[in-house]
């Protein structure tokens, strides 16, 4: 199987600090990646760095490559917009907009150009549906999506992202604002997700590395200090630091 | 020796039960002075506003209950308070003066709330670092200037390239609605500014992501969710250049006539109340409508208050 991204030597400096060290890695097509670690070790750094998300704090530079389909997205004339599109990124706060829920699921199609209504209640009826959401809100997608509790919210942010049609989903701590019955739907869904789409998950909680993902990344200081099979990675941990952290001694 | 042990020992007890009573007294009769402070405060401006508004009220309806004229007499065209009785006057109808400023207002709000938020949209969106180091300052230094030297300004500079370019005497509409749109400018641009900051950073990251540009994402996002804030120092502008008298007098031209030409000379319910104040004898016919004008501007002013109450009140979208 040949990998959706595969990242070589990539280093990342905040000005002179240095937060990525020679970072190697190589995620597989329709699977669950999880990046563990504890705070400060690089790992939401990394995934910010797969749809170039760093390019807006001042002070950072990269070297190295990430390719995504074998393509550099550091190369000079990558299209940040072909780029975000093809790998949607969500956040730990949910972050709907203060407008409507239908208009939050049809800002990026609407941006990258479709207009007809037809086609936009078509994407959004489809995502919502697809991000497990549309029963829940199908009788008032004009009003407010600030009025949708948590849960409602990420998985509304998450149907927003389905709908520019992205190849690649990044997570940054999707459910560290939520309630445990959120997270566990939460949960269920990027399990369901995973046959159409790659997906990196950052997480503080081992329990939900272990659960939803199929490769783990353990990240300390920057640097990657073991990869492999999730069930591998947390019951026979090869790494003395990683067997230490998954045991809960520092982190 | 004992005795003084017993001594030590009681007033040990004596002085724990002090320190824990002690504090809580002085504690006490601090957080009510605090309390009894500010409730005067807010006593003291709630009865000054109260008995400023039932003041220009009683004045204000007084040549109506009194009499002297008509409701339907105020609110007309006709406008002589020193025409003699053969003519048929004196006619105190105020209608051409709530029109000018009327006039005055809405011109000086569509020029500059476009302008006004498109410089907001600027300083906070497209040069941050730049906005704030220079246009800052100078927004805080145009609210700073005295609305005489802005009279001064228009008088000396506006009025003749106005008589130069357009014809007629220069003072007028167009004079004033010049002079008012710099004036409300740093009012519309300052609450825009702020209310463009108050949407979250967390937004423009979710409509980057999504690979929106960043004017799409100032333009579909940014612009649409801080609209409120922007209405409402569209509004306080409003008001600013409502109740604005002395530089509008300046260049307004001061003669009754209706708002009907941007280069012929008009009134404003301000600049004849400001005129007129201190020629008039007090209790007089003239002097009171004076007052009913002073009202009409009160109750304006208080409409734009709670149309930027409204405004607000609905954060969400």
């Amino acid at each position: 199987m040949t990998d959706k991204i595969s990242i070589e030597d990539f280093d990342l400096y905040y000005g002179e600090n240095q937060a990525l060290k020679k970072i190697r890695l190589n995620i597989i097509p329709n699977q669950v990646t999880a990046f563990i670690g504890p705070s400060g070790c690089g790992k939401s750094t990394l995934l910010r760095s797969m749809n170039r998300m760093n390019d807006m704090i001042p002070g950072v530079h990269t070297s190295g490559r990430i390719a995504i389909d074998g393509k550099n997205i550091y190369d000079r004339e990558t299209d940040l917009v072909q780029l975000r599109k093809n790998v949607g990124m969500v956040f730990q706060q949910p972050n709907p907009f203060p407008i409507s829920i239908y208009d939050n699921v049809a800002y990026g199609p609407r941006i990258h150009g479709i207009k007809t209504k037809k086609k936009l209640d078509e994407i959004v009826e489809r995502t919502l549906k697809q991000a497990n959401l549309w029963d829940e809100v199908k009788d008032r997608l004009h009003l407010s999506a600030m009025g949708l509790s948590g849960g409602q919210q990420q998985r509304l942010v998450i149907a927003r992202v389905l709908a520019v049609e992205p190849d690649v989903i990044l997570m940054d701590e999707p459910a560290s604002a939520l309630d445990p019955i959120s997270t566990e739907r939460l949960e269920e869904l990027v399990i369901q997700l995973k046959k159409d789409y790659t997906i990196v998950i950052v997480t503080h909680n081992m329990q939900q590395a272990a659960r939803v993902s199929d490769k783990t990344v353990f990240f300390l200081n920057g640097e990657i200090i073991e990869v492999n099979d999730t069930e591998q990675l947390f019951t026979h941990p090869e790494d003395q630091r990683t067997e230490q952290y998954i045991s809960g001694q520092f982190g | 020796m004992e005795q003084a042990a017993k001594a030590q020992g009681s007033s040990c007890k004596e002085s724990l039960s002090e320190q824990l009573m002690k504090p809580m007294r002085k504690m006490l009769i601090i957080e009510k002075q605090g309390k009894i402070i500010t409730l005067v405060c807010a006593w003291v401006l709630i009865v000054t506003l109260f008995s400023l508004l039932y003041f220009i009220t009683s004045k204000g309806i007084s040549p109506f209950v009194n009499n002297q004229i008509t409701l339907a007499e105020f609110f007309s065209f006709e406008w002589g308070p020193t025409a003699s009785a053969e003519q048929g006057g004196p006619f105190y109808g105020a209608m051409a003066f709530i029109l000018g400023s009327l006039a005055v207002t809405l011109g000086a709000t569509v020029v500059s709330a476009p302008l006004g938020i498109g410089a907001a949209i600027f300083m906070t969106e497209i040069a941050p670092d730049w906005g704030k180091k220079i246009l800052q300052p100078v927004i805080e230094m145009l609210v700073g200037i005295p609305s005489v030297v802005y009279g001064f300004i228009g008088l000396t500079v506006i009025v003749p390239v106005i008589r130069e370019t357009a014809g007629g005497l220069g003072f007028g509409l167009l004079a004033g609605i010049i002079v008012l749109s710099i004036m409300i400018l740093p009012t519309i641009i300052s609450v825009g500014v702020d209310a463009i900051q108050a949407i979250p950073r967390q937004i423009r990251e979710g409509s980057y992501a999504l690979g929106a540009t960043r004017w799409q994402t100032v333009s579909r996002l940014v612009v649409r969710a801080a609209i409120p804030g922007l209405m409402t120092g569209v509004v306080l502008g409003m008001a600013r250049a409502f109740g604005e008298a002395l530089a509008v007098q300046m260049v307004i031209g001061n003669s009754p006539n209706l708002p009907a030409s941007f280069i012929e000379p008009i009134s404003t319910l301000t600049s004849v109340i400001t005129l007129n104040m201190g020629n008039t004898v007090q209790g007089t016919t003239y002097n009171n409508v004076l007052w009913s004008m002073a009202l009409i501007l009160l109750l304006i002013t208080m409409l734009f208050i709670f149309l930027i109450r409204f405004i607000t009140r609905r954060r969400e979208y």
